[in-house]
């Protein structure tokens, strides 16, 4: 086998024959950052001490009732619709089976009746990936395995630690759409994106609270038969996400190859291992037995909550690309590393107040993946245009640029300090006094009352006096002279 | 399928549903549960005799929707006084017995 | 004849006591004290109690005796003694469900119910015998021990409340609280002679109640008057936070109407339970309903019979829809977390075999039932026919209350059997609900009022049934049943 040298951590990963097709579908559980649990007024915390946000309702004591957060079903439903789902009534539904760290030993989950169908998402990528559900439930308790190596069929007992039980989830099933390992990381990214920009969860694959699981079959490229797929759990990361499938696919064509074939069930990612595991053995058929929840409601969702919801939702990181992309002048993929990191908005305010896009995103990509610190969009913007009006080196803006993102000082002062010369103010009046003469109608927008047109019309004043100064001006003393010309 | 044709509760099924409940039943009890259970079973195929096409399940009698509460904290139980009543704790937390082996 | 300990309302019924303690004629603790003489005089014959609550009794007395020294207002049930149901959780004292699964078991906290109840002064005395986890019809099926009828100590006091029943009619306690899934009360209540309720599904919350069926159960009062009943109710319904199925709305005022007779007022006969269609209820509670009937046609109500046909599936969807419920209620009982735990060399191992010693034979026979009927291929066949089945009912009764204000039946097959008579044939057993179950199945309110006795001397209930919400009107026609009763018995001699 060939490996190329700057493959990373990902170097054993066995290639995938181009005979062979994977069919994969993610099931992702992502837990909502309420206040409180799902059916309890306990605190939906993370790391507290063993057993202490616990109740008679989250603990399943004998006579406990379940009442619904709402706030746990808005967040729902506002992911719901970000993955563009149909949003229906809901219906509790209880899921039967017995687990030591689950305290009804049912599980309070949606059947028949989720509360959100049929939906998709695109990746960044642009491969469309359709969802099949995206149901409420609830979260189980925590179990540790004590005694021998630490893993289970060693251990001597178990602990468990209920303060987990009942948190809300959101259980994200995408259909079998997924062909590749790359495509399921960007799956897994893409929607990570989304709970992030609505801020329904923290979505953190490390501590648990989004988890995801992967239903793995192969067939030969170009047949559309589903042959048997067995589900892997454990996944801790989303390199992991395409490490797991990619070695589980292998395995089901090593079988194939051999003249054997997997069987059904559920494995579990060893990380260290580089393989997946056999998981529980299962004596019998799973059986459900599933029923609607007679302790709890359905859940019908008003017209005017569902407005409500839909006018709640922010720029999703597709709709942050495209636009990004648009400013920028650049491809929608190649905006995705500022998307991803939460930048877009930053970029986009750049660009506006002058900057030049490519320029914006190359910095962003390369020089402030640490973050943009006490740089403002319109500092940032000021900096730029000293770059692209050639008074600094593309080394000289970094140095001026990494000060900056710690400091927040302004580019002109900082490149002066390390031996630029700044602008005559009075200099600077008149030029600006020309540009006004020159561009009347910009002007009027300028002083005009659409907030949103005349702070674009500051990006272009500034951008001119930049232009015309070669980034010698000071932005803000730029910006001080717009606004008394404006006011006086 | 049993819905269109009656069929007696079998001796096998009986274990099975024994084993998903949970519950370790001894041969006789099993013989008598077939017996028992199957004539609760048969009297349940009255049902049959009702058309109920169309007719809507009742799941809860009041008809109530959208039962919701605030998301607001609430005190919790007092920890000891829960773990009081365990059958067996360590560390603030619930001893049981290893879990069936996960890994092979 | 054996033996007949009887004694309702041994020190007066809630209403006497409560207005003597508030106006300081008595005291609370005296009132403990004489009821917990007469239990510790007849406890060891009847078995009312699974578990006593002396010294938690005589510190609430105190309390409330305090308060009224203070000149503080002592509620509507000062010194009131109150025996509940042992599936109702009180913080720190036991709570089993008459099973060996929750034998010793303290909950951490309080049923909504008995919070409402000592709120308004009334006093738990004890914690009463029922069939395990409330499966049954006799009192028979508790891990503890058969609870005898205080009417005659060889009979059963009927069940799955037969210890609240019983514990009403020895004058135990002038009150007590049960809950009816399938007619857990009402069947009791005609078999110990005492009055019964079940309220709407959703009127009284059911938080701290230990589920055996969650959308049929409800909790009520047993007490020796309609009135008594009407306070009772007043007290323990309303909306609870705690509870999602509890009905958006205050107690219903079901004593604003108690003496306002039943003149202009449609009553309808049960057809199906008023003789041929559903077969087995004896000569001498058929002639009770009648003379029930017969006394409020002579108070100026139109009687009449009406046909609920669906009625007669009651049954049969009760024993799919009850145990599918149970069988997942009762899951939790895995010797995890609080209870019986047996031995297992793993989880699995340990879960069964705590269940298995835990659970008695009724218990397993409806878990396994459930688990059946609930199991994949059969789980439209059994569970959703009888669901739908119950929405049959419902507009059966509803399209009755359409030309009825209330309906009649019995509410219970015969007086109370003898020990031992039903426990072999389960089937048998379960018939004794078949008056009582369809109300449960359609959420509607019903009770059981005393109208006499049968040709063995045993107290016969009369079901009185209402459409939803429609205690009020219930409550009323209860209340002229009573005078009814009473004025017959002045107008023979009186006892
Ligand atoms: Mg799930
Ligand atoms: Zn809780």
């Amino acid at each position: 086998m060939y490996y190329t040298v700057d493959r990373g951590p990902d170097v054993h990963e066995p290639s995938i024959p181009d005979d062979w097709e994977l069919v994969v579908g993610l099931e992702v559980h992502v837990e909502l950052s309420t206040k409180t649990k799902l059916f309890c007024g306990c605190a939906n915390a993370f790391g507290s001490e063993p057993n202490t946000n616990i109740c008679p309702t989250c603990l399943g004591l004998p006579g406990s009732l379940p009442v619904m957060n709402a706030a746990a079903i808005e967040s729902a439903m506002r992911l719901g619709r970000a993955l563009n789902c149909t949003v229906s009534p809901g219906v509790m539904a209880r899921k039967n089976y017995t687990y030591p760290d689950m305290p009804k030993d049912f599980q309070t989950s949606q059947y028949d009746k989720p509360t959100n169908h049929d939906g998709w998402l695109d990746t960044a990528d642009g491969v469309r990936i359709n969802i099949e559900r995206a149901h409420i439930e609830e979260d189980t308790g925590k179990s540790t395995h004590v005694g021998g190596d630490g893993r289970i069929s060693s251990a001597q007992y178990s602990l468990i630690d209920y303060n987990r039980a009942g948190v809300p989830l959101l259980e994200i099933v995408s259909c079998p759409d997924i062909r590749t390992a790359e495509e399921a990381k960007a799956y897994v990214s893409e929607l990570r994106g989304i709970v992030l920009a609505l801020g329904v969860s923290d979505a953190k694959m490390e501590e648990g609270s989004m988890r995801v699981d992967a239903n793995v079959s192969v067939r030969p490229r170009g047949s559309d038969e589903l042959r048997t797929r067995c589900e892997i759990k454990n996944i801790n990361s989303i390199s992991s996400v395409g490490r797991a499938i990619q070695h589980e696919a292998k395995r089901h064509i090593d079988l194939y190859d051999s003249g054997e074939r997997p069987i059904q069930e559920t494995r579990h990612w060893d990380e260290e291992a580089g393989r997946t595991r056999p998981g529980r053995s299962k004596e019998n058929e799973e059986d459900y037995r599933y029923f609607p929840e007679p302790d709890l409601t359905p859940l019908v969702p008003t017209e005017a909550e569902l407005a409500a919801i839909d006018a709640s939702i922010p720029v999703l990181p597709g709709a942050q690309r495209t636009a990004l992309a648009e400013a920028a002048g650049i491809e929608t993929v190649d905006a995705s590393l500022i998307v991803e990191r939460g930048d877009a908005g930053f970029a986009l305010d750049a660009i506006a107040a002058g900057a030049d896009g490519g320029r914006v995103v190359v910095h962003l990509n390369n020089n402030l993946a640490d973050g943009v610190g006490k740089l403002t969009p319109e500092s940032f913007a000021a900096l730029i245009n000293m770059e692209t009006g050639g008074d600094l080196s593309s080394t000289q803006t970094k140095e001026v640029l990494a000060e900056m993102v710690e400091t927040g000082g302004a580019a002109a002062d900082i490149a002066s300090a390390k031996g630029f010369e700044a602008m005559d103010t009075g200099e600077l009046d008149d030029m600006i006094d020309e540009l006004i003469a020159n561009n009347a109608d910009q002007w009027a927008r300028f002083c005009g009352d659409d907030e949103g047109d005349a702070k674009k019309m500051a990006g272009f004043f500034t951008g001119q006096i930049m232009k015309a100064t070669k980034g010698q001006a000071d932005g803000k003393v730029v910006a001080q002279i717009l606004n008394s010309r404006k006011n006086g | 399928m049993a819905d269109t044709d009656p069929q007696p509760l079998s001796r096998d099924e009986v274990a099975h549903v024994a084993k998903l409940a949970l519950l370790d039943l001894t041969d006789e009890e099993i013989d008598l549960f077939t017996v028992q259970l199957g004539s609760v079973i048969e009297t349940a195929h009255d049902m049959n005799n009702l058309d109920l096409e169309g007719v809507e399940a009742t799941h809860h009698p009041l008809g109530l929707t959208n039962v919701t509460r605030d998301d607001v904290v609430r005190p919790s139980v007092d920890r000891d006084e829960v773990l009081s009543q365990a059958p067996e704790v360590e560390e603030d937390r619930f001893k049981v017995p290893p879990a069936l082996g996960e890994d092979s | 004849m054996s033996e007949n300990v009887a004694h309702p309302a041994a020190f007066g019924d809630a209403a006497a006591i409560a207005s003597s303690v508030a106006a300081g004629e008595r005291t609370a603790s005296a009132v403990v004290d004489e009821h917990l003489a007469r239990i510790d005089e007849h406890e060891d014959a009847v078995h009312a109690f699974n578990t006593l609550m002396a010294d938690e009794a005589r510190a609430a007395a105190a309390a409330v005796d305090e308060r009224i020294a203070a000149g503080e207002t002592p509620g509507r049930l000062a010194g009131v003694p109150v025996a509940l149901k042992d599936n109702m959780c009180t913080r720190g004292v036991a709570t089993t469900c008459s099973s060996k699964i929750l034998e010793g078991w303290k909950p951490p906290y309080t049923a909504t119910v008995i919070d409402r109840l000592v709120a308004e002064g009334a006093i738990p005395v004890g914690k009463t015998n029922l069939d395990e986890f409330a499966m049954g019809s006799s009192t028979e099926n508790s891990a503890f021990g058969a609870t005898k009828n205080p009417y005659d100590l060889d009979k059963v006091p009927g069940g799955s409340s037969g210890g609240s029943a019983a514990a009403v009619a020895a004058g135990f306690a002038p009150v007590s609280l049960g809950s009816d899934t399938g007619g857990s009360i009402r069947q009791p209540a005609s078999l110990c002679g005492v009055v019964g309720v079940k309220p709407t599904y959703g009127a009284v919350s059911r938080y701290g109640l230990i589920a055996f069926a969650s959308s049929l159960d409800q909790i009520g009062p047993f007490t020796t008057s309609v009135a008594d009943a009407a306070l009772m109710y007043e007290v323990i319904a309303g909306d609870d936070p705690m509870d999602s199925t509890a009905a958006p709305q205050p107690a219903l005022p079901v004593s604003s109407k108690l003496g306002a007779g039943v003149d202009g007022l449609r009553v309808g006969i049960i057809t199906e339970m008023a003789g041929d269609v559903i077969e087995g209820i004896s000569a001498d509670v058929l002639a009770r309903l009648r003379a029930a009937a017969d006394a409020l046609a002579a108070a100026g109500a139109t009687v009449d019979e009406v046909s609920v046909p669906s009625t007669v599936y009651g049954l049969p969807a009760y024993y799919m829809v009850a145990p599918a419920e149970a069988s997942s209620n009762l899951a939790r009982f895995d010797g995890v977390r609080y209870g019986l735990r047996a031995d297992g060399t793993n989880t699995a191992a340990m879960n069964t075999a705590s269940r298995t010693a835990g659970f008695g034979a009724e218990v397993k026979r409806r878990i396994m039932l459930g688990t059946y009927a609930l199991s994949a291929g059969y789980r439209d066949a059994f569970y959703g026919k009888a669901q739908q089945i119950r929405t049959r009912i419902t507009e059966d009764f509803d399209r009755a209350y359409e030309s009825f204000d209330v309906l009649l039946s019995p509410a219970s097959p015969s007086t109370a059997f003898a020990l031992g008579d039903k426990t072999a044939d389960p089937l048998t057993m379960y018939l004794n609900d078949v008056c009582t179950i369809p109300s449960n199945l359609s959420g509607h309110p019903a009770m059981s009022v005393p109208f006499g006795v049968g040709d063995d001397g045993l107290p016969i209930g009369v079901q009185v049934l209402a459409p939803m919400m429609g205690e009020v009107v219930m409550f009323q026609v209860a209340a002229a049943l009573e005078q009814a009763m009473a004025s017959d018995a002045a107008s023979v001699g009186g006892a």
